[in-house]
């Protein structure tokens, strides 16, 4: 014995990093499988994490929420939660991949393309980005115009054929289906049309501002998108 | 300083703050991973970076404590101990196993053996894996998934261990003792650990 004890987990550990991928994908499988939903109790079981940049977050009820949108615009705007839910809605349904390696199947999300809330006002010329933020007081998310118009890019006010809840970011939320999923931005309440891109939260802290799904951020996932 | 006869040094002051900064490092990055991790913990705490650079560098710390501490002979002499299995040792176990009231043991027993090489084995392995998914351009995106799969799984043992260390520790007032004070009860010290003698080699030696 002795030393071997301290040989044996090192090697373990080895071992277990190597295998990692594929023990990752059985337990992920039998956890789809699972109906007691017991599994999520496991160490890096399946299913939503939450995060959040800050202490606590307000909670904003129909009542209350407001979204605006304003920057380089010819017509800026408030909208209330009403006013988002009149508009036309698109139902998207891909996985969700979280940069630190969870990932959730089939997600749906509901809610009003991004690009038809830019036109309505009205982008003007030398218009090249869209920056959010968030009513946490803290979170910022960008994307290029270009990103910011393509049609599964969501601002989301259903999330698995529901009201989005506070901690999956309700009552509305950003919904970037092809880029990790700190690009979909919890809580959001503003969204400004700028110059140029202005890295957001995570990325002033290293994350690739660009950040599609399997293309960024030294990863490999398969594409959500 | 004069120590009263009934009392011997089982740990001296080094040893006693490896220990304890140890402890206070381990259970710290216990606490902020929970966190990070388990959910309802995660919505009341929130703060995610400041947490992260917390857990971040308690964890990177976890091991300075030994390496400082190995300055010091007393600590030598009892990792020199921690790291020999003796046939005391198995006659130990042979011991719990049967459920004998008569369990052999040097300074250390086997149980306590085991226990300081999972500690030595699994912050290594948390540490190296930790590093992995902090240093994220070090190693390929398929290594990182391995890395936070063993990293994941290695906490929630360490959790458990921990736990069982410290329930371990609650029902031995002595034993806790000479973790505080340095000092054990001489006759403590001769009914629970017989074979403890004052040179690890000899303790290994007499029964070779």
């Amino acid at each position: 014995m002795g030393r071997r004890v301290v040989l044996g987990l090192l090697g373990l550990g080895a071992a277990g990093v190597a295998a990692g991928p594929y023990l990752q994908r059985a337990q992920d499988t039998v956890a789809g499988k699972d109906p007691t939903g017991l599994t999520g109790l496991l160490p890096g079981g399946g299913g939503f994490r939450y995060y959040s940049v800050v202490a606590s977050v307000p909670d904003r009820t129909p009542a209350t929420y407001a979204l605006t949108v304003d920057g380089l615009v010819d017509r800026p705007a408030t909208y209330r939660l009403p006013d988002l839910q009149a508009m036309p809605q698109r139902r998207i349904v891909r996985d969700v991949q979280c940069v630190t390696g969870w990932r959730v199947p089939n997600t749906p999300f509901e809610g009003v393309p991004l690009a038809h809330l830019l036109d309505t006002a009205g982008v003007r010329p030398g218009a090249r980005a869209v920056r959010f933020s968030c009513f946490d007081g803290e979170y910022t998310e960008s994307l290029t115009l270009e990103q910011a118009r393509r049609d599964d890019v969501l601002v989301a006010l259903r999330m698995q054929d529901a009201v989005i809840s506070h901690s999956h970011g309700g009552p509305v939320r950003l919904y970037v289906a092809p880029m990790y999923f700190y690009k979909s931005a919890k809580w959001l309440s503003g969204i400004t049309v700028t110059d140029a891109v202005q890295p957001g939260y995570w990325e002033q802290n290293g994350y690739d501002v660009d950040a599609w799904v399997g293309r960024s951020n030294g990863r490999d996932d398969a594409p959500t998108a | 300083m004069r120590r009263p006869p009934e009392f011997l040094l089982r740990f001296t002051r080094a040893e006693r703050w490896v220990h304890r900064t140890t402890a206070a490092l381990m259970l710290t990055c216990l606490a902020t991973a929970a966190c990070l991790y388990v959910a309802p913990l995660a919505e009341l705490v929130g703060r995610r970076r400041l947490v992260v650079t917390v857990h971040i560098w308690c964890g990177l710390a976890l091991p300075a404590p030994l390496l400082v501490g190995l300055t010091s002979r007393a600590l030598r002499a009892d990792v020199s101990r921690l790291s020999r299995f003796t046939d005391v040792d198995w006659a130990w176990l042979r011991a719990v196993r049967t459920r004998a009231a008569e369990r052999p043991a040097g300074k250390f027993n086997a149980g306590q053996k085991l226990y300081a090489q999972w500690t030595l084995g699994a912050i290594l392995v948390i540490l190296g894996t930790g590093l992995l998914m902090w240093l994220t351009h070090l190693a390929p995106p398929a290594w990182r998934t391995g890395a936070t799969f063993v990293h994941d799984w290695l906490a929630a043992a360490i959790a458990v261990v921990t736990v069982g260390h410290i329930r371990m520790a609650l029902r031995d007032g002595e034993a806790r003792r000479g973790m505080r004070t340095g000092l054990v009860d001489r006759r403590w010290a001769e009914r629970e650990h017989p074979e403890w003698r004052e040179h690890p080699q000899r303790e290994a030696a007499e029964r070779g």
